[in-house]
């Protein structure tokens, strides 16, 4: 059915007039993947291995200034591969500027570096995405579940876990 | 018995289990103390007894149908949630509510605020010895609750915020009734304060009690009104306004002493601060206009639009058998819920049920900071600091 109104795309953006953008670009010229934005929102696309040192460069970063965590959600884009993808939301209360780190990961090797030692808010947000989603984070001091029991079975949240789980 | 190194050298403690079932935990908290005679060494909170996958229902759910989930997350605040959930659609398909139903909208979640505070203030009180405040607080709220049942027809699981606007034009009226609660209410929040700020008892039960420093509040993502009270004045109604939250005047209440008692003073600041904004909104509110979004396909049409107009019935009949398909992207909304910032977060495929809906709950959160504020304390604040990040286990669990 069409929608009434304006639609909003998904568009690329020019990294760099992207302040966040420049910034990483200056500290690491692979940090940027890429720029996109929806809805007025911005998404830059950071590769695995550079997510923690790029979390610590919004956070240090004195024109950045992304003191805030506001939380880390996973996406199953089962069957699609790289299947996982984390999103960090960060803000930053002096700038009043948000902006949302990307990561992908695939559905075979689901790792990454955890972010607790840039913001140790991350400690549950972490825990929540390992415990319904499977994904592991290096680093974290204490990756148990937390919203389900010990003992549990799989990940809820994927998309190939049934909504009515298994019986 | 267990020996280990304390601060004060080598001890031998207990680990005291506290909860799941315990009154002043608000629910189906549990937290494992070690203590140390009756200071307490390490805390770890045990979470996920309410677990009912609220997230993992919403994405076999339809837009429309996931709002009425979304009360029962935080289920003190359900206007809260439904709000930021609507809002979050609405950004997806671009689509804005009318003026009207903004206003409308500001009002209640005005009123959830202050009915969530008095609940808050209510259970607070009653852990720490007070039990006249608990009484008075639930009467005053059971009013607010008429409010939310005559415009809706639910007390608590309301519903009422749909996607384009609101379910259903309020009665006439309504707005008198408001009027008499929020004439009522200033008195009684100064009653509260006669029972509480000066009292002794309370002073010492919750002065210097549950400190944390605005940096490590920040460092663990704390917001609401603790962060507020180590005077950070981060507020998304003002910092990222929404739902036309910039055309009202009022304040962002801060402290710098951070502890049990100024987050006490900040929310009832809090509650005076909404009484503020309600009667603005009283007075804004257009005595008629429509209270849904011009948006076919999307919106429900009128029921005698329904049984007269082919196209409507059409229209009608698609949104409730499959729905709408917003375009595919992801967005995240962040609104201020009475506990701090809810966020939602919602990633589209373009299908008519979401890929994935996330909820930022702010006590799940703020609860993560529990060992910080009771760890080398006596086991009589672990009560005052549960309290004072007021938690509600549907949101901590989801």
């Amino acid at each position: 059915m069409a929608l009434p109104g304006k639609t909003n795309v998904t568009v690329q953006a020019d990294p760099n007039a992207n302040l966040v953008a420049q910034r990483l670009r200056e500290w690491n010229a692979r940090a940027v993947e890429s720029v996109s934005e929806f809805c007025g929102e911005i998404t830059i696309a950071v590769p695995r291995e550079l997510i923690r040192g790029a979390a610590d460069r919004c956070r240090q970063d004195a024109t950045l200034h992304f003191n805030l965590l506001s939380d880390i959600v996973c996406v199953d884009r089962f069957p699609l591969e790289p299947r996982f993808e984390l999103n960090y939301h960060l803000t930053s209360i002096p700038r009043r500027d948000k902006v949302r780190l990307r990561v992908c990961l695939s559905g075979d090797d689901p790792v990454v570096d955890s972010v607790i030692a840039v913001w140790p808010g991350a400690n549950w947000m972490e825990r929540e995405v390992f415990d319904l989603f499977g994904v592991r984070f290096h680093g974290h001091p204490e990756l148990r579940r937390i919203l389900l029991p010990e003992d549990w079975e799989g990940h809820p949240l994927r998309k190939d876990y049934p909504t009515e789980g298994f019986r | 018995m267990t020996t280990v190194e304390t601060a004060t050298g080598p001890a031998k403690t207990m680990v005291l289990n506290m909860g799941p079932q315990h009154p002043s935990t608000h629910g189906v908290l549990r937290v494992l103390l070690e203590l140390d005679g009756e200071t307490v060494v390490k805390a770890t909170p045990d979470v996920g007894y309410l677990h009912t996958g609220i997230e993992k229902s919403c994405e076999a759910k339809t837009y429309s149908q996931a709002i009425t989930l979304t009360d029962r997350i935080d289920y003190l605040a359900p206007l809260s949630n439904n709000l930021g959930f609507c809002l979050a659609v609405e950004k997806l398909l671009g689509l804005e509510a009318p003026k009207r139903a903004q206003y409308i909208r500001v009002l209640l979640t005005e009123l959830t605020r202050i009915q969530s505070h008095l609940v808050w203030l209510g259970t607070h009180a009653i852990d720490l010895g007070a039990m006249s405040v608990f009484l008075y607080c639930f009467r005053e709220r059971e009013e607010i609750l008429n409010i939310f049942e005559l415009v809706s027809g639910q007390r608590m699981m309301t519903s009422y915020f749909r996607i384009g606007g609101l379910a259903l034009e309020p009665p006439a009226g309504w707005l008198k009734s408001v009027g008499r609660v929020i004439q009522m209410l200033p008195s009684r929040i100064d009653e509260y304060e006669a029972l509480l700020t000066e009292n002794r008892i309370w002073i010492a039960r919750t002065k210097g009690v549950g400190y944390i420093s605005a940096t490590d509040a920040i460092a663990m993502s704390m917001t609401g009104p603790t962060l507020r009270a180590a005077g950070i004045p981060y507020d998304n109604r003002k910092v990222f306004p929404y739902s036309s939250y910039e055309e009202f005047d009022f304040n962002v209440p801060t402290r710098t002493d951070s502890d049990c008692y100024g987050r006490y003073l900040i929310r009832i600041a809090e509650m005076r601060e909404s009484l503020k904004i309600i009667r603005q909104a009283m007075d804004k509110i257009p005595a008629d206009g429509p209270i849904k979004a011009d948006a076919p396909g999307i919106v429900p049409p009128q029921r005698e639009k329904m049984k007269t107009e082919m196209e409507a019935l059409i229209y009608h009949f698609k949104i409730f058998t499959e729905g709408f398909s917003p375009p595919p992207g992801e967005t995240y909304v962040t609104i201020e819920s009475p506990r701090g910032e809810l966020g939602v977060f919602i990633a589209s495929d373009g299908t008519p049920k979401p890929l994935r809906a996330h909820f930022r709950a702010p006590s799940y959160i703020n609860l993560q900071a529990l060992p910080r504020l009771i760890e080398g304390r006596l086991i009589a604040d672990v009560i005052a600091c549960i309290g004072t990040i007021d938690i509600v286990l549907g949101e901590v669990d989801r």
